[in-house]
């Protein structure tokens, strides 16, 4: 089986690739929870602080006019990304979390009353359950919790009944980062609205891997953090619906986020500024917007070919292993397998994989609702981009039948 | 005479120094945590679970006479092998004796990593908690 892509030279676009780790070269299959950057980002990053750096929106003079120049043009190629209609519908965060957080502080605290729902998955990781709870405190709303079945997909029999008009929002993830299922969000946003509850869609795990148009979806909210895009930490998006931004109130009160500040009161910027008090992370948006067009330039279909066939080989390899067991096993699925191994704790295997210069994921995945559902208390995760390679996975199942043995 | 708390360690030092590779040294300390003795199923409570390990580890202390005992135990192979040469080193010793003890067999033996923060697997924490117990114990006296 050949490459889609031309895997020599992608590789060479990302340095840290390229470096011996205890000894072996390094295989990194840790990319649901960071991607590593392109040097186009590196350079856009060090371009910014050396010639450009300086604050946003305010300032007359040339440095104030490129850096908002060149952070407002990210902001435009995130728009293209997502097919948003605005550009002022996109809002910089900090990360996915950040806008979950936002949208629960805002949204639902305006939104929620006792006795209204809010309905999550079982797949969610904690940060799109946590601020949901802390909301639901506050205003008296109820969680309810759509289940998942055995190999991991979302029970939308369930779901049809648990929506009632007492559900304000459905809050849910394109992607499970534990186990690497793609939710059927159109159905899901269909039905929702069907019963007017609006819709959350967290998509730190798909907006790297699935092509996204939050107009085609139908989407109320999407949230994401650049860093799983091969962009640089400390950036995400909030994309939302402009009728339902509009009614939010502000998050945080800052610098940015005015119009005109007296003691009297205060009147509130437009959007997308409403929602940004504050220096934001100017050099990082810039940066990420370098990320935006690596993507964009390498074809984003094309790389995603690339991790379905390493999703598909890898599958394969792992089932022929004895006691292995994958957990997850959806029908559709992004490039991440969880497993388990009989009788070996999934700490033991990542420390001897990582002496093998082989870097996954061990333990609940900050999805500990879901790891109960299966009575785990952990899995291993591997999870690929398209950097990866047919080889580095032979490598790493070479490395985990040695530290099977070793174990065993 | 019962052996020095450091005298253990050279000894350990020593036993690691026959190994070459990396894999060999993890082989034994896997052999180690496999012939831990089994602690008490009553003693793994959630009292003596040390929190924020990737697998749950358990620790215990009691004193006898003049010196304290550790038991502990753990889900993973590899925290029961550090955990068995933490137990080796520091049990049957005093109060006084293990909260001055340091530790650099765990360096020299090619296991610092383990003491990373980001490794959660409890090392550290565990080194803690056993000194925890020993200054208990001494305030006791």
């Amino acid at each position: 089986m050949g490459s889609l892509v031309d895997i020599k030279n992608i590789r060479a676009d990302f340095p840290v690739l390229d470096q011996q780790v205890n000894g072996s070269p390094l295989i990194y299959f840790d990319n649901a929870a960071t991607t590593q950057k392109p040097k186009s980002v590196m350079d856009a990053l060090a371009h910014y602080y050396q010639f450009d750096n300086a604050n946003i929106h305010r300032g007359l003079h040339t440095l104030a006019e490129r850096a908002t120049t060149a952070y407002e043009l990210t902001r435009a190629k995130v728009r293209d990304f997502i097919h948003a209609p605005s550009s002022d519908q996109i809002i910089f965060t900090s990360g996915t979390t950040a806008g979950i957080n936002l949208v629960a502080q805002t949204f639902g605290r305006s939104t929620f009353k006792a006795g209204d729902k809010i309905l999550i998955s079982n797949l969610e990781h904690h940060s799109n359950i946590v601020p949901w709870q802390m909301i639901a405190q506050e205003t008296g709303a109820i969680i309810e919790v759509i289940p998942v079945d055995d190999i991991g997909v979302l029970d939308l029999v369930a779901f049809e009944k648990q929506l009632d008009d007492k559900v304000k929002l459905v809050a849910v993830n394109h992607v499970s980062n534990a186990i690497g299922t793609i939710n059927p969000i159109a159905t899901i946003i269909s039905l929702a609205h069907a019963k007017g509850a609006k819709v959350l869609i967290d998509g730190a795990q798909s907006v790297a891997h699935i092509e996204i148009d939050v107009q085609a979806l139908d989407m109320d909210f999407f949230v994401f953090s650049a860093h799983k895009l091969f962009g640089p930490t400390g950036v995400g998006i909030l994309y939302g619906k402009r009728e339902l931004l509009d009614q939010m109130p502000p998050y945080q009160g800052g610098g940015e986020m005015i119009k005109e500040v007296s003691f009297s009161g205060t009147t509130y910027n437009e959007l997308p500024y409403k929602f940004e008090a504050g220096t934001p992370n100017i050099a990082d948006v810039i940066a990420f917007g370098s990320a935006i067009d690596y993507v964009k330039s390498h074809g984003a279909e094309e790389l995603m070919k690339q991790e379905q066939a390493l999703l598909a080989y890898a599958s394969d390899k792992l089932t022929a292993i004895p006691g292995l067991r994958i957990v997850g096993t959806a029908p559709e699925k992004i490039a991440v397998i969880s497993f388990v191994v009989e009788g070996i704790h999934p700490q033991d295997l990542g420390v001897l994989l990582d002496k093998f210069g082989v870097a996954i994921r061990t333990g609940h995945h900050c999805a500990q609702p879901l790891m109960q559902r299966y009575g785990l208390v952990g899995t291993c995760r591997v999870s690929f981009a398209f950097y990866n390679t047919l080889e580095e996975i032979d490598r790493f199942i070479v490395a985990l039948e040695r530290s099977l043995r070793m174990l065993g | 005479m019962a052996q020095s708390i450091n005298e253990i360690q050279d000894e350990l030092i020593a036993e690691f120094d026959l190994f070459e590779d990396w894999a060999d040294k993890y082989e034994y300390l896997i052999d180690l945590g496999k012939k831990l003795p089994a602690m008490s199923e009553t003693l793994k409570t959630e009292e003596n679970v040390i929190k924020g390990c990737q697998s749950r580890v358990w620790l215990h202390a009691e004193r006898e006479g003049e010196v304290v005992n550790f038991h502990a135990d753990s889900e993973a192979v590899i925290v029961k092998g550090l955990i068995s040469m933490l137990i080796r080193v520091l049990s049957a010793h005093s109060a006084a004796e293990i909260l001055a003890a340091d530790l650099y067999f765990i360096d020299r033996i090619g296991m610092s990593q383990h003491l990373a923060q980001t490794r959660s697997n409890g090392l550290l924490a565990m080194v803690k908690q056993m000194k925890n117990y020993a200054l208990a114990f001494s305030a006791q006296q």
